[in-house]
């Protein structure tokens, strides 16, 4: 398949091996940010192919990991509101809040519909005027542009009914937070659908000011085995700075339009991360323009308190500190059926990774 | 011809008689008249028997529908058993106003399956329940199959050793993909078509030409990741499968790269993985694929004596990880 085949070239990946494993010269811990990256590196059996003295850790770009828990409870209010759809990402459904699921609820009568853009909810919207839409936007800039863009064409068609429940995210405020939470991290395998859309500008201050090397990385086997071989080449030298090896599809200044419709719609705000409590600046918040879809609007207040489980681990292990073999609950009472903390939910999440994938220690 | 099914249809009376004289026995060529139970005359073998309900959504889907699917299914777990199917019931829950020209493809497909299958559907049961208590169709088929006491030993795999080979008659995944493609909720069309065909032919031209044959499943729900899982569970021995080996389609790769889905979860319904002795496999393979369900038939892993209970994959790119069971469905009502 083209565009796929290429990317998954037994051969070169084999030779990418061997230059990597002629490459090494000390330990080298690198943290892919993004959940994409963290399956595709359990999928392929990535960790197999390369020496033991690189460890790869797993950051906090599944955007539903990062999720809180006052969030779900929301959610679940706006289901509860008379004549509602919730229009969801399939992976959210399952995410704990503190009392009840959207899985359960959807159990007890609500209508709760799986959409794959926020553009199938506003279709939503207009086959149904007699009832509230309410689209949980979630994501980071990879998928925020496509919530803007359903956020114009509702104003456009002067919709009434289409509301989006916003936890947009921005991913380097996190990534600088990691760095000063003082994780011991060698380099970033950087976000590749993040980049395309900002640019890998974004990155430039880990280098200068941290000192840390970055690959901006697509998806397939090849670019992962390319990506560590530069971190590595990188480290070596003493060089760090911000590469892009996803060049297929990103270029420093990113996609120009998408960013356009990004700041239109949306202003930076302060938000809550799970594992990390509230990061300055690393949120998206509408527009005062276009308030009047904000779901917030539309419940009254729900107070939850964000914190976790205490026995669960999902912050150190979205941080990078902890492994899910490190938590009492990981595969016990904590499983992907049944899961205590966010980071079991998601395909991309870690211990669901790592549960599927069985990897012990 | 717009008639629906009424309520009354159900209601064990006169019109439930009619519904079962003018659309099920005429199709399935029952036997008059008809009573409780089937009294099945053959005898002289061991008898295998099963059982399995039909739900899917939507209830039809390119490559067939609920009633092919529900004739393939209880023939394939038969098969499977190394019984020859025989015999079949159908129980329909029919919701009210239900087209009845649909109602009839439905049957009508059935009895074409079962032809095809050499089954007889000789007893059945029919509901009808309220708008909205069932989804349009469910149907249930029970079925018995002659089982060569000499076969015993395959549902269970107990005869399998270290060095034996694992073989798949075909591409993975298609099923699963069929029928999503056709719930509409997908904003492009598939060329997918769903694999549902009855394997009894294919099974039965396998083992009467190898005695090597040591285990068979077909492969539904959960996929062949789910079926391997199980055997090597069973078997308390490790499997290892080459996932390069393992035929996939290339529109059903396509659709798994978009979608975030791993065909080795996907259901299918005309698929059966085999473990052969390591000196038959290579005959297994020509049989199956001079059959038509078995065109791209392949050996795709081996059973061996270390990993035990697991299943390793190695990689399309040469890593290699555990092949774990699935957990929570990939997608609901397929089957």
């Amino acid at each position: 398949m083209k565009y796929i085949d290429e990317y998954r070239d037994k051969e070169v990946i084999s030779k990418l091996a061997d230059m990597i494993s002629r490459s090494v010269r000390k330990n080298y811990t690198f943290m892919e940010v993004c959940g994409g990256h963290t399956n595709a590196i359990h999928r392929f059996g990535i960790a197999s192919l390369i020496p033991e003295c690189i460890r790869l850790v797993s950051g906090p770009g599944c955007p539903v990991c990062v999720t809180g828990k006052s969030f779900i409870d929301k959610a679940i209010a706006c289901s509860k509101l008379e004549n509602s759809i919730i229009a969801t990402f399939g992976d959210l459904i399952r995410v704990p809040g503190s009392a009840s699921s959207m899985e359960k609820e959807r159990s007890l009568g609500a209508d709760i519909r799986i959409v794959f853009s926020a553009l199938e909810a506003l279709e939503i919207a207009r086959l149904n005027p007699e009832k509230k839409i309410i689209f949980l936007g979630i994501g980071f800039e990879t998928t925020a542009p496509g919530t803007a863009v359903t956020v114009k064409q509702a104003e456009i068609a002067g919709m009434q009914n289409f509301f989006i429940l916003n936890a947009h995210k921005v991913m380097p405020p996190a990534m600088e937070a990691i760095i000063k939470d003082g994780v011991n991290i060698d380099g970033f395998i950087c976000p590749g659908h993040v980049a395309a859309i900002t640019g890998s500008a974004i990155f430039n201050f880990i280098p200068e000011r941290y000192r840390l090397g970055c690959t901006v990385t697509g998806f397939e086997p090849v670019d992962l085995m390319q990506s560590i071989l530069m971190l590595i080449r990188q480290n070596n030298d003493n060089a760090p700075k911000v590469e892009i090896q996803y060049n297929r599809a990103v270029t420093e200044m990113g996609n120009a339009l998408a960013q356009k419709n990004l700041s239109e719609v949306f202003e930076p705000c302060n938000a809550y991360w799970r594992g990390f409590g509230i990061i300055p600046v690393s949120g998206l918040k509408l527009r005062m323009k276009y308030e009047k879809f904000d779901a917030e609007n539309i419940i009254s207040s729900v107070v939850t308190d964000d914190e976790d489980d205490p026995s669960c681990i999902c912050g150190e292990i979205l941080r990078g500190v902890k492994s899910p073999s490190a938590c009492p609950l990981f595969g016990t009472l904590c499983v992907p059926e049944n899961p205590t903390g966010a980071c079991m939910v998601s395909n991309e999440g870690t211990c669901n990774t790592w549960f599927r994938y069985m990897i012990n220690g | 011809m717009d008639e629906r099914i009424t309520i009354n249809q159900g209601s064990g009376g006169r019109l439930t008689h009619k519904l079962i004289e003018d659309v099920f026995s005429k199709n399935f060529g029952m036997p008059e008249p008809l009573t409780d139970s089937a009294i099945i005359k053959d005898t002289g073998g061991t008898l295998a028997f099963t059982t399995d309900s039909y739900v899917v959504d939507p209830i039809f889907f390119p490559g067939g529908n609920i009633g092919k699917l529900a004739v393939c299914g209880t023939v394939n777990d038969l098969a499977v058993s190394g019984a020859v199917p025989k015999y079949l019931s159908a129980a329909f829950i029919i919701e009210e106003g239900f087209l009845l020209r649909d109602l009839i493809t439905v049957v009508e497909s059935m009895a074409v399956e079962a032809q095809k299958a050499g089954v007889k559907i000789i007893t059945g049961d029919t509901k009808v329940v309220e708008k909205g208590k069932c989804d349009k169709l469910f149907i249930t088929t029970s079925g018995t199959g002659i089982l060569d006491p000499a076969r015993e030993h395959i549902s269970t795999g107990k005869e399998i050793k270290p060095g034996d080979r694992i073989l798949i008659n075909g591409s993975v995944g298609n099923h699963a993909l069929a029928v999503l493609g056709a719930r509409n909720n997908l904003s492009f069309t598939t060329p997918v078509v769903s694999d549902c065909a009855s394997l009894n032919g294919l099974i039965n031209s396998v083992m009467l030409k190898s005695n090597g044959i040591l285990f068979m499943r077909d492969l539904t729900r959960g996929g062949l990741a789910t079926v391997l899982n199980e055997l090597a569970g069973m078997i308390r021995l490790g499997i290892t499968v080459d996932e390069a080996s393992v035929p996939v389609d290339e529109p059903v790769r396509g659709l798994c790269e978009m979608l975030g889905f791993d065909p080795l979860y996907l259901a299918n319904e005309g698929k059966v993985v085999l473990v052969t002795e390591s000196g038959e496999a290579q005959k297994v393979l020509d049989i199956m694929r001079s059959d038509p369900s078995g065109q791209k038939a392949a050996i795709i892993g081996d059973i061996v004596q270390d990993k035990r209970n697991l299943v390793t994959l190695y990689t399309s790119v040469g890593g290699k990880r555990i092949l774990d069971m699935p957990s929570g469905s990939q997608l609901p009502r397929i089957c």
